[in-house]
């Protein structure tokens, strides 16, 4: 048996360190597989493969979370329209105003700091 | 579960520990002893007579050994599934397996939290997931609150129908004298309260107490020559749909539908057949949740359901009679306090709350963020 010699997580990463967004695609179960695995939930298989989000998706569902101390900020679940879903949030606009169904893209968020990059997604303009 | 015989074990001793705010340098552990010492006074049996261990606590990484050295026994059977707030109905239907195959004859299930002594992230560490950590959920609010966002954008539910949950569940507590609120609380109240995620106030979140208890469970046939009326098992049923919540499959859809099915088909009864609800309330969204997918209304409808007071007090729907996790007790694990409630209820030892004619009760468990479900049915003699 091969060994792995990098982490979903640090092949994800990778991509996100150089501006995409990756998701794995498991050709067995004909799906998209995410949060990225060793093996495939669908069919049991270690066959995945790496793809590169177009980018594009919509709010699946959103949230105003309002910490004790500093400004509210929104979470949100998007729907990438390759199919898979996952955890960021939409800026570049108040976080009330995020709403479920918004179409919105994908940029990378570089934080200052050792805290590795992260997706975030933005209103597609005239949506 | 296909291999359980309906019936065939029972509750037969529960108590509290301490609750609300206990005594300085109390431990979880504590707290189960306390439970089990009162549990077993309840039913007349002796830690003599325990022979299988079953707890769980976010609060010992080990907790059936912590718990065994410190009642000094070395028990037959042992089981820590920790699933989250849920993990005391998935030991229901582990100790009903246990007892039925003769693994032991006298298991106790306890619980203890210190979490409001100790603060809310001392007692429960999130472990970072690289996929969510970054985005700062407030967790489990937020995750909830994407749930209720869902529930709202499908359905139409309201904020004021969220609140009328937390006014029942106040009602209700208003009615138990153990109940950590004491105060009434209107619709308003809930939505001017403080935001913590939207569309929840503090006041559609459970409370942080400390607390814990136990419930004692043993065959049917030994059930019976024991102080009180048994509540016996007739029906349980587990799900796992996902651990973290941008996993979970349809927000509005829990895995309740399939931990209530397993429960009715295995007590041979639907909701139709239940007299009393405990349903595991951490957040407002949860009871509307498990009333659509236990099948006490349509899916969509649970908001509606509960408006003019259907599940408070004096409504045709007794929901979280001792007051429920947002207005009783919640210590982060809330599942042992719907079997005690189900128990008591069944017994009529309910004082003031007490559900007139309750044969059958249904204890339904929530762990994660919806992400594990479990469903006990309970019945009296007269159901077996």
């Amino acid at each position: 048996m091969d060994r792995v010699s990098q982490s979903p997580l640090a092949v994800y990463q990778a991509y996100l360190d150089r501006g995409e967004l990756a998701y794995q695609w498991s050709p067995e179960a004909n799906r998209v597989v995410f949060f990225p695995r060793v093996i495939c939930p669908f069919t049991s298989s270690d066959r995945l493969e790496w793809r590169v989000s177009a980018g594009l998706g919509m709010v699946y569902a959103t949230t105003v979370t309002h910490p004790r101390e500093g400004a509210p900020y929104n979470v949100a679940l998007i729907d990438c329209d390759e199919g898979f879903r996952l955890m960021s949030r939409v800026e570049d606009v108040t976080p009330e105003a995020v709403h479920i169904g918004m179409r919105v893209k994908f940029r990378i968020h570089r934080p200052d700091g050792d805290e590795p990059a992260y997706p975030v997604f933005a209103p597609v303009e005239g949506a | 579960m296909d291999g359980l015989q309906r019936g065939s074990a029972a509750i037969v001793g529960v108590a509290e520990s301490d609750l609300g705010a206990v005594a300085a340098e109390m431990s979880a552990i504590d707290l189960m002893a306390q439970g089990i010492h009162r549990a077993l006074a309840d039913c007349g049996l002796g830690l003599r007579d325990v022979d299988g261990l079953i707890c769980a606590t976010a609060q010992s990484r080990t907790s059936g050994l912590a718990l065994a050295e410190y009642l000094g026994i070395s028990p037959a059977f042992v089981d820590t599934t920790i699933l989250g707030g849920s993990s005391f109905m998935f030991h229901v239907a582990h100790a009903h397996a246990a007892l039925q195959l003769g693994l032991c004859k006298v298991a106790v299930i306890a619980y203890g939290s210190t979490q409001r002594t100790i603060g809310r992230r001392h007692a429960s560490v999130r472990e970072y997931n690289p996929y969510e950590t970054p985005f700062r959920p407030f967790l489990p609010s937020t995750a909830y609150a994407l749930a209720a966002s869902r529930h709202m954008h499908e359905f139409g539910t309201t904020r004021e129908q969220l609140a009328a949950v937390a006014v029942a569940a106040r009602q209700w507590a208003l009615l138990n004298p153990v109940a950590w609120e004491k105060k009434p609380l209107t619709i308003a109240e809930v939505l001017a309260a403080r935001m913590v995620s939207y569309p929840f106030t503090v006041r559609d979140i459970c409370l942080v107490t400390d607390g814990g208890g136990a419930v004692v469970m043993t065959s049917a046939e030994r059930a019976r020559s024991l102080k009180k009326a048994p509540a016996y098992v007739l029906g349980t049923g587990q799900a796992i749909t996902h651990a973290n919540i941008s996993s979970m499959p349809d927000l509005t859809v829990t895995g309740a539908l399939a931990s209530g099915r397993a429960a009715y088909q295995m007590a041979g009864l639907g909701p139709g057949d239940i007299d009393v609800l405990e349903l595991y309330d951490a957040f407002t969204i949860n009871t509307i949740l498990f009333l659509e997918d236990l099948g006490f209304c349509n899916k969509g409808e649970g908001g509606a359901f509960v408006e003019g007071g259907r599940i408070a007090p004096g409504g045709s729907l007794p929901v979280n009679t001792n007051g429920g996790g947002l207005s009783y007790c919640h210590p982060g694990m809330y599942g042992l306090f719907l079997l005690i409630e189900a128990t008591r209820q069944l017994r009529g030892e309910c004082g003031a709350r007490q559900v007139a004619d309750c044969e059958v009760a249904l204890g339904h468990g929530n762990g994660g963020v919806l992400s594990s479900q479990a469903t006990v049915i309970l019945g009296t003699a007269t159901t077996v």
